[in-house]
């Protein structure tokens, strides 16, 4: 009995010893249940695993809309070590209330500064650098090539070659543009693209910002490219009642020919029965030659939240996730674009397409939704929405907006 | 031996002061749990939502587990004065009113049509009521597939009356329309009436299972003494029929106010308020600024709840007061 018990002691004491010595703890919550994502993340902690025996890594899973509202809870009430976010506005409130900590002295360490430095103004925020980001993708122009062929179409440089291009599908019975704008997002799509070739990313930038008004005549003469868009190129009948996915439909049956897009869509069209000839991507047309270039590349990343308890190995788990190795692999299995400049590309033509227009930009700007804060978004994309509808309130709309603006960014 | 004696003789002549109220007690001790829970999950909720709609908060705690919410005072209620979709959305509010008030006369008229001696006419009867079991996302997702212009029945009728069906640049099947097709949830005068449409008709079936169960109580010597007298049709049913069926209209119109205020289901589904905000009523537009993804203002959300608590309160007591008149009259 006496020996008994004092096995039992023992075994519990070198247990707990072992427990220290070997396994630590790190707990990363991340994001998104689809199989390619989830894929992506399981094999880099397998990898990550392997090259830190001493770390037990616990991952835990979640949907995306579920871990938007998850977050805001674990933050405060059970930390992990690591959590996936995203970059830009939509981690404001976070850093605002101190629940994320800056990892500037990983970039440092790591040298990221110059790798990942598209992205660095994105990630930082009051002067200090709160992620490190993994992957990100490129918006664009996705359009069906055979339309274009049987047309004697080229893809469209500029807006004048666009409008053109438009007159001509029309002729033939063809809609320029397939949208979906139920869940409001997608028209900020089209408008984050015209109001970065009118005005290029500073302005943008400032926009979302809250530093310049809606009212202002550079922000009005993007309506006023918008108008022109909606009346000789044109959209979709009924895209108020469409969500993206339903907007497909238009487009692989060859009634619509062109979709402003990310590139997470060309899933849905080949599922829609489109093969890879048949569409392509194009960058959407200058509009004013001296703006330099500057493109939509939402990004997703990696923060450390104040309160985790294992802040060393999560940071070695920022520095791995920025490898270039690390994400060149990661990317391929999901189908978007490494950050790290040093790392490689898939030869998918679209991943292709997108590394050499987002290696040429001068910005990048996150998308209306991350940039500006959530009740600017939500009150500027209905404001969108409701342009697309009737472009004729535009002066309403514009001046409903800057009241918002005005509130919202006190 | 005197003090083994004398608990015994006290017990006897002195009941316990819990033994002589347990009456009084009896009911509290039943009503406890319930009391408990309501509390927790209603009234303190109540309370705490008047009081937040005083702060400005993102829904945030800090790392230590501190609120960063601001005192702001009334300001959220100045706002909401000048918020031009929180008028919107009252608008809707009092639409919702107003127009499902037609569920009870519709689903009296119903329950009297129903209420035949048929075969299988219970059958009729649950396929009536069918509307009422089956879930409200339900019958959002049914209405806006119909409604849909593209493959629902509105689409699809429309297409075969004023389209022309013709194959497209690539030889594919497509409509080329006279006029387009009506797109009832995404215009900004029809969608509201789209999706109060939709709500009749659950309401409808509530209604009429009300006025059945009250048409069972209608006294036939009554109907046959009125006949007698002559009455028939319009009049019988006004003069006779209907006040006969006071208590089932008054439960109608209860469930009917309360289920008008509460249509929050159908418009998450059908359109969640949009389009840009046309349809939201104050239930939503407080879901929409507190709680949803572009929210995150829960205490300007907390200021529109209070909004819709107060219209409530204004309905729910004048219903009690209408009951407590009854009882006393009752009585």
């Amino acid at each position: 009995m006496f020996l008994n018990l004092k096995t039992a002691v023992a075994a519990i004491a070198l247990s707990a010893v072992a427990g220290t010595a070997f396994a630590r703890d790190l707990v990363i919550n991340f994001d998104d249940l689809n199989p390619g994502p989830k894929k992506g993340f399981e094999d880099a902690v397998e990898q990550f695993k392997a090259e830190n025996p001493d770390i037990n890594v616990i991952v835990n899973i979640n949907d995306r809309e579920a871990h938007k509202t998850a977050i805001r809870n674990f933050l405060t009430a059970d930390a992990p070590d690591v959590t996936s976010w995203y970059p830009g506005n939509r981690m404001a409130p976070f850093v605002d209330a101190g629940l994320f900590q800056p990892v500037d002295d990983v970039w440092e360490e790591n040298g990221f500064g110059e790798d990942l430095s598209a992205i660095k103004a994105t990630m930082s925020r009051d002067g200090k650098i709160w992620g490190v980001p993994y992957s990100y993708y490129q918006w664009g122009i996705y359009y069906r090539k055979d339309i274009f062929d049987l047309l004697e179409l080229e893809e469209p440089q500029t807006w004048d070659e666009l409008l053109a291009a438009c007159g001509k599908m029309k002729e033939n019975g063809v809609t320029p543009f397939t949208i979906g704008t139920k869940f409001l997002w997608t028209a900020a799509g089209v408008f984050d693209y015209i109001n970065l070739r009118t005005n290029g990313y500073d302005v943008h930038n400032a926009l979302t910002a809250g530093e310049i008004k809606y009212t202002d005549p550079r922000i009005v003469a993007t309506f006023d490219n918008w108008e022109t868009l909606i009346n000789e190129c044109g959209f979709v009948d009924n895209h108020a009642s469409m969500s993206w996915q339903d907007a497909i439909a238009p487009f692989a049956n060859g009634d619509a020919a062109m979709y402003v897009m990310g590139n997470f869509s060309v899933d849905g069209y080949k599922n829609a029965g489109l093969t890879e000839e048949q569409i392509d991507f194009m960058p959407f047309p200058t509009i004013d030659a001296s703006v330099p270039p500057a493109e939509e590349a939402p990004a997703d990343a990696f923060f450390i939240p104040t309160n985790a308890k294992n802040v060393e190995d999560a940071k070695k788990w920022l520095a791995f996730v920025a490898r270039p190795d690390v994400q060149t692999q990661w990317n391929k299995t999901i189908g978007q674009l490494p950050i790290n400049s040093k790392a490689d590309i898939s030869d998918d033509k679209f991943i292709q397409e997108g590394f050499a227009l987002l290696n040429g930009a001068t910005g990048l700007a996150q998308f209306y939704d991350r940039d500006a804060p959530a009740a600017m978004a939500k009150a500027g994309m209905e404001g969108f929405q409701e342009f697309m509808l009737d472009p004729s309130k535009k002066d309403a709309i514009l001046e409903r907006l800057d009241t918002v603006q005005t509130e919202v960014y006190k | 031996m005197t003090h083994a004696v004398l608990p015994d003789t006290e017990t006897r002549s002195e009941p316990g002061w819990l033994r002589r109220n347990k009456l009084a007690i009896a009911p509290w001790v039943f009503l406890i749990p319930a009391l408990i829970f309501f509390a927790i999950y209603v009234v303190i909720p109540i309370f705490e939502s008047l009081w937040l709609s005083l702060y400005q908060w993102n829904g945030l705690y800090d790392a230590e587990g501190n609120s960063t919410a601001v005192w702001v005072g009334f300001e959220n209620y100045v706002k909401l004065w000048d918020d031009p979709n929180f008028w919107t959305s009252l608008r809707n509010n009092i639409a919702w009113l107003i127009l499902y008030m037609l569920a009870v006369p519709l689903g009296l008229f119903i329950a009297l049509f129903l209420n035949q001696t048929v075969t299988g006419m219970r059958f009729y009867k649950s396929m009536f009521f069918f509307p009422f079991v089956i879930s409200q996302v339900v019958v959002g997702l049914i209405f806006g597939w119909f409604y849909n212009p593209d493959f629902g029945v509105v689409g699809t009728v429309w297409k075969a009356m004023f389209c022309e069906e013709t194959t497209n640049i690539l030889g594919n099947t497509t409509f080329v329309c006279e006029r387009p097709v009506p797109d009832i949830l995404s215009s900004e005068q029809w969608a509201t009436y789209g999706i109060i449409a939709a709500g009749l008709w659950p309401q409808i079936a509530y209604c009429m299972i009300l006025y059945l169960t009250g048409l069972n109580n209608v006294a036939a010597d009554q109907i046959e003494a009125a006949r007698l007298d002559g009455a028939k049709g319009w009049k019988m049913l006004w003069y006779v029929v209907v006040p006969q069926l006071k208590p089932a209209t008054f439960i109608a119109v209860v469930v009917t106010v309360i289920g008008a205020l509460r249509s929050f289901d159908m418009i998450a589904i059908m359109t969640q308020g949009g389009p840009f905000g046309s349809t939201n009523v104050l239930s939503h537009y407080m879901f929409e600024v507190a709680i949803s993804e572009y929210g995150e203002r829960y205490g300007y959300g907390s200021s529109v709840a209070t909004v819709l608590f107060g219209i409530m309160l204004f309905f729910i007591s004048y219903f009690l007061w209408r009951m407590y008149q009854d009882e006393k009259g009752g009585r």
